[in-house]
């Protein structure tokens, strides 16, 4: 199983390239509506984007609350 | 539908629903394209009877408030069922709260019941005001078999044999309470009575009837208003049936239409319009000639359908388009926020009619409606029936405060005399809308008198509300308004752009640097993203204050918004 920090890692390439936002302007405790200036429609996109990059199911509503790509990469982290 | 003049109650009303369609379908819950339950009306009152025997256990009787705090889903609808069953008063909270906040409410409304999903638990159990929790009952759905419930019971478990017992309410009663905006230092706690609700329910009926075999698909989460009138009680006491579906993922909403073919459906006007972004590149795409067609079919409708909609017939003509969403819609319901008058035609036009309206939880779900005959999609439509509206100080233009009256109007704000005396005076509620009404009775909305906005995905968010996560920002003051309520929108045609911004007074000799910048934007990013501040404006004024050294809002606002000019003053954060 990857480690928390590569988690982190491949989902800010994974958003920088599906938003087009350099890799290098995204961290890990950034909140991701704001660095990819998108709404929560768009951050399902996003969500559909990660569940098909890691093979597992992110359901919309234990994502409740998370704004951090950090948040996004601890609760995959919880479910690979 | 149920005669509901008959009814005392929401839990009698929903008793006799439940006896007269046994066999219906009452409730389905999807999760993306897998079917989680199927119950009857019969199966349905098996299951809430059997919590509300164990609630009563656990001595929950008439008048206690049962919290709920669950996304979009089947529970929700047994456990609301249970406790007015039980004589209780229901607390829908939005689970879109943070934990903190879902404390403060639970403190605020002094539940004494409270059912939650399991991740929500989980974050509440997390914050320090946990240990002064006071709830005496805590129900968990869906927490794994080893999870540690910090002294809760699981919901699944919550079955005890036997026969509850009914416990009979008054129309004059409490049904619920419904908050209506934040948390801060003033939570506003609606509270609605049964007659309220049943008295909303009959008109909205009247204007959008139910039936059994009628769909309804359910996105929206059940603690919004709409979605628990047009998603639980109406269907309900029609003999309908609720589809939940766990997701806002589109791709499972157009598999959803399809498989269970959906009559209605909720949405707040975010989705709208990104549904109608999606229709427009579909037809986008289309070769040339087919488009063609298309636009002649929609003009074909938009002719055949001025005077009112004509489901029949637009299905007929645009079988195409209606065909991926099942076939059978008869309309969106769309509500919480603006809905921009194009969005409306655009699905007019293809023969799905939006019932836009307009509504503030202190009067119920709506207050007025768009009922099609003719479509007006530049008004939020007319009063309900039984409702009165009225327009308050009207300006030249005709433009002025709207005031409600009518059964649906709440009972009071919980615990707040001084604010309940301030919103409803002489039984006019005093909603802080600015509108107007036309010479065909149908309303007009300009601006908010009050300092307030909702939000694309109709949430409400009171400034006044926000300001606790900048406390401590090195500025010598600050305050945060609705910048539609700075400069006011009263001449423009409708609501437009509303955004929250942060006023700031700067320490003698300081610039607003970078440091400051990353300090408020850090700060800003701690709330819901539907909460932030968009921009900040530089305030060159002590701000006026009290004796008591509270600052003087209406005051201040009048002056910002006569010394600066809104297009050059808001900075963007």
């Amino acid at each position: 199983m990857p480690t928390l920090d590569q988690t982190i890692d491949e989902i800010l390439k994974l958003a920088a390239n599906s938003f087009n936002v350099p890799r290098e302007q995204l961290a890990a405790d950034d909140d991701f509506f704001q660095k990819l200036n998108i709404n929560s429609l768009q951050a399902l996109e996003l969500l559909t984007r990660l569940e098909n990059h890691f093979t597992v199911e992110l359901p919309d509503y234990e994502f409740q609350g998370v704004t951090s790509f950090r948040g996004l990469a601890e609760r995959i982290q919880a479910r690979l | 539908m149920l005669d509901l003049n008959q009814d005392p109650s929401l839990g009698a009303a929903l008793r006799d629903a439940l006896a007269r369609w046994p066999d219906e379908i009452c409730l389905i819950e999807a999760d993306r394209d897998r079917e989680n339950c199927q119950m009857t009306y019969q199966q349905f009152s098996t299951a809430a009877l059997a919590l509300a025997c164990a609630i009563q256990q656990e001595s929950f009787s008439a008048g206690d408030r049962a919290a709920i705090i669950m996304s979009n889903q089947s529970k929700w609808l047994v456990s609301a069922y249970a406790v007015f069953y039980s004589g209780g008063v229901l607390v829908p909270l939005d689970f879109k709260l943070t934990a903190t906040e879902h404390l403060q409410l639970l403190a605020h409304c002094r539940a004494r019941l409270l059912i939650v999903e399991y991740h929500l638990w989980r974050a509440i159990t997390k914050m320090p005001a946990f240990k002064d929790m006071t709830v005496s009952t805590v129900l968990v759905t869906e927490a794994p078999a080893e999870a540690d419930l910090a002294g809760a019971c699981r919901w699944e478990e919550a079955k005890a044999a036997g026969e509850p017992a009914f416990v009979a309410r008054q129309r004059e009663d409490a049904a619920c309470i419904v908050y209506s905006s934040g948390t801060g230092g003033r939570p506003k706690g609606c509270v609605l009575t049964h007659r309220n609700y049943l008295e909303q329910c009959k008109a909205l009926m009247a204007l959008f009837p139910f039936w059994p075999g009628v769909r309804y698909l359910s996105i929206l989460p059940t603690n919004h208003a709409i979605d628990f009138m047009v998603g639980f009680i109406g269907p309900f006491l029609c003999g309908a049936t609720v589809v939940h579906l766990r997701t806002l993922r589109p791709e499972f909403i157009r598999e959803a239409f399809v498989k269970y073919r959906i009559t209605y459906m909720s949405l707040v006007p975010l989705v709208l319009k990104n549904l109608e972004t999606g229709l427009r590149a579909r037809f986008a795409e289309l070769p040339p000639r087919r488009k063609n067609m298309l636009d002649l079919l929609i003009a074909v409708n938009r002719l055949l359908t001025r005077k009112r909609p004509n489901v029949r017939l637009s299905r007929l003509l645009l079988n195409k388009v209606h065909a991926p969403f099942g076939g059978e819609l008869r309309g969106f319901f769309v509500g919480g926020a603006f809905t921009e008058p194009a969005t409306l035609q655009f699905f007019y036009d293809l023969g799905i009619p939006v019932a836009n309206g307009y509504g503030l939880t202190e009067a119920g779900t709506a207050v007025t409606l768009n009922d099609l005959h003719p479509f007006r999609p530049d008004t939020v439509g007319k009063p309900l029936p039984g409702t009165e509206v009225e327009i308050r100080n009207p300006d030249p233009e005709g433009i002025g405060e709207v005031a409600v009256r009518g059964p649906t109007v709440m009972s009071h704000y919980l615990g707040d005399p001084e604010l309940t005396a301030e919103t409803i005076v002489d039984g006019w509620l005093m909603t802080g809308d600015l509108g107007r009404i036309d010479s065909t009775g149908h309303l007009h909305l300009f601006g908010r008198k009050k300092n307030m906005i909702v939000t694309e995905g109709g949430k409400n968010i009171y400034p006044e509300d926000i300001e606790s996560a900048f406390e401590g920002l090195p500025v010598k003051e600050f305050c945060v308004f609705a910048a539609n309520y700075l400069w006011p929108q009263r001449s423009s045609r409708t609501i437009v752009a509303e955004q929250l911004v942060i006023v700031l007074r700067l320490n003698p000799g300081q610039n607003f640097d970078a440091a400051l910048r990353n300090d408020l934007a850090a700060r800003n990013r701690r709330l819901p993203d539907f909460k932030r501040v968009s921009s900040y404006v530089i305030w060159d004024h002590d701000f006026p204050r009290t004796a008591s050294m509270k600052v003087k809002r209406v005051i201040l606002a009048e002056e910002i918004g006569k010394k600066l000019e809104r297009a050059t003053a808001v900075m963007e954060l």
